[in-house]
């Protein structure tokens, strides 16, 4: 069966694949999760590959000690896991470490948000930005489409330092396929309007565009996909116009996500555009029905959101 | 480095250590001197590769101290093997000192975070994994509290290095038998420890954590064993605050510290015994 490619795991595996041909330096590390395309990696790595089992705390630590031994680490599990379940792994062996010794440590987080709707509270992971965001020298990635988050595996490589790459576990449409990610802006205008600016990450991005195309002419599209240290400057200079930014993230809002980088950046530029900030209130969801059904229960349906930036 | 010689330093590293902990009372005395002869097994005893100028080289050993708020006593073997200044030892805590109550990655020699518990084991598997790698014969040291085992996070760790048979790894349990509240029998009983180990695939050794000789021994066979053997555990009797009275039979004495004149009458009865000793053998 053919690799979807455009699922994100999926095409950045794939680079990693074809990365690891030429450097004998990179390591993959799964926490007992998947991928179609991992299945030829581990074939052609046997010596470079490693499932740890169900046992995420393990992951981070051994990757520490293979990027202490030089080594360019993927760290590979599910969101809520990967990221939580080894926080204090995750802050004295990668964000404070680092600090003193250099080393590459990439974890892969698959199923942001409610990415795994269906599956419940536990599965989903809405805390994952703002609990990496605190953690001094973590690099928080956020893509919003396949190619993006492929284009991403060659960056990670070249830069030292721990990163937390927060995938979204289904397919989605492709934003990157004809257009280089600026890693070094950390976004990309996507739409130009007159009225409101959405700041969006992820799968929001996808949903921000088609707001767009409701409001036709009135809407901008921002793409956020570096969240702790994108080029605020040139953030700031595409909002100066806007009278309006809105932030839209699949995630708790209020509490250090993408909403309160761009209030901050706000603040910081002096700039005048009111803010509104849409995600997910402080709560954990238990209702079934999906993706669709939970983004209209707080408002961040296409719909919903239409109707809210047009009215204010 | 011959016994009586190891013996001497491990007198000198046991007098330095209650220096230190005079200058800076909110070190771990107790938990640091349970470890003094086994680190200086490691360094004076011929185990250890290493090189004071480059300690990063890609030739040494590697030694994870993972109870790190317990390995003061790595302070004055730091200094007297040119890791760090000697200077160092005449201030810990100050200012001017890069040495803490706990020990931090500024301090030449420690290659890791260790304020924080249960981490070695897993960070030793990945230095194994990657020495393994890259075609490297060095072998990597874990030392590790008994109380320390309560955490999840090392027996993740032990799974899987005996499971992958890692056998350039190496746990040392400094098996002093108090965590900071109680004796650990009174909290997790996990006696016998061996037993523990070589359930999940290890071969265990028992030594008298405080017989530098011992130690030695058994950490250069590990070294020269042939390939194709199994992670070993080395489980290390001990007393926690070895030689000093009021600590050896105090359970709390985790986290108790001495007064400043107790120290000194501590080294002052030391050069007491160590001269009569001196004279007993000119007799």
């Amino acid at each position: 069966m053919a690799i979807p490619t455009n699922i994100m795991r999926e095409a950045m595996i794939l680079r990693l694949r074809e990365l690891m041909i030429e450097d004998d330096r990179i390591f993959f590390v799964s926490a007992d999760f998947g991928a179609q395309s991992l299945d030829g990696l581990r074939e052609d790595f046997p010596g470079r590959f490693l499932n740890v089992g169900i046992a995420e705390q393990n992951c981070i630590n051994i990757c520490t000690g293979l990027a202490l031994e030089g080594f360019k680490v993927f760290a590979y599990g599910i969101a809520p896991f990967i990221s939580m379940r080894p926080y204090e792994q995750i802050r004295i062996n990668l964000s404070l470490l680092s600090q003193t010794r250099p080393m590459n440590v990439n974890i892969i987080s698959v199923g942001a948000g409610v990415s795994y709707d269906v599956s419940g509270p536990t599965h989903h992971c809405l805390e994952d930005i703002s609990v990496m965001r605190t953690l001094p020298h973590m690099r928080v990635f956020s893509p919003c489409d396949a190619a993006c988050a492929a284009q991403f595996v060659d960056y990670a490589l070249a830069t030292s330092g721990p990163k937390y790459i927060r995938l979204d576990g289904k397919a989605l449409p492709g934003v990157y396929a004809e257009r280089t990610a600026d890693f070094a802006k950390g976004f990309a205008e996507l739409r130009h309007g007159s009225d409101v600016c959405i700041i969006a990450t992820g799968v929001m991005t996808h949903t921000a565009l088609e707001v767009a195309e409701r409001l036709p002419g009135k809407v901008g599209v921002i793409d956020a996909f570096l969240l702790d240290n994108l080029d605020e400057a040139a953030l700031a200079e595409c909002l100066r116009g806007y009278a309006r930014v809105a932030t839209l993230e699949e995630a708790f809002i209020g509490c250090g996500g993408l909403d309160s980088l761009v209030s901050c950046v706000l603040e910081r530029q002096n700039l005048p555009a009111r803010q509104q900030r849409f995600g997910f209130q402080r709560g954990y969801n238990f209702d079934n029905g999906g993706r669709l059904h939970l983004h209209r229960s707080v408002g961040i349906d296409t719909d919903s959101l239409a109707r809210s930036l047009a009215n204010t | 480095m011959d016994i009586t010689a190891m013996k001497e330093k491990s007198r000198w590293v046991w007098r330095e250590t209650l220096k230190i902990h005079k200058f800076c009372p909110e070190s771990r005395i107790a938990s640091s001197l349970s470890c003094v002869e086994i680190l200086v097994a490691l360094y004076y005893g011929g185990v250890l590769n290493f090189d004071a100028k480059q300690p990063f080289s890609e030739d040494r050993d590697r030694l994870i101290i993972s109870k790190g708020h317990g390995s003061i006593s790595y302070y004055p073997i730091l200094a007297d093997l040119g890791f760090i200044a000697k200077k160092e030892l005449d201030a810990p805590g100050s200012l001017d000192s890069k040495l803490k109550a706990i020990p931090d990655t500024l301090i030449e020699g420690y290659e890791t975070i260790n304020g924080s518990l249960g981490h070695g084991i897993g960070v030793g598997i990945g230095m194994a994994l990657g020495l393994k790698a890259k075609g490297s014969e060095r072998k990597v040291f874990v030392l590790v509290g008994d109380g320390e085992l309560n955490e999840g996070s090392m027996w993740e760790a032990i799974m899987l290095a005996g499971h992958h048979k890692l056998d350039n790894l190496c746990v040392i349990v400094d098996k002093n038998n108090l965590c900071m509240l109680d004796y650990c029998r009174n909290i997790v009983d996990l006696e016998p420890i061996e037993a523990k180990f070589q359930a999940f695939g290890w071969d265990s050794v028992t030594v008298d954590g405080h017989d530098e000789q011992a130690v030695a021994e058994t950490l250069t066979a590990f070294k020269t064993r042939k390939a194709g053997s199994r992670s070993l555990v080395v489980v290390a009797h001990t007393v926690k605050g070895r030689g000093v009275k009021s600590l050896e039979v105090d359970s709390l004495c985790h986290i108790k510290s001495l007064k400043p004149d107790a120290i000194d009458e501590l080294l002052k009865a030391d050069e007491l015994s160590h001269a009569q000793t001196r004279l007993g053998e000119g007799a």
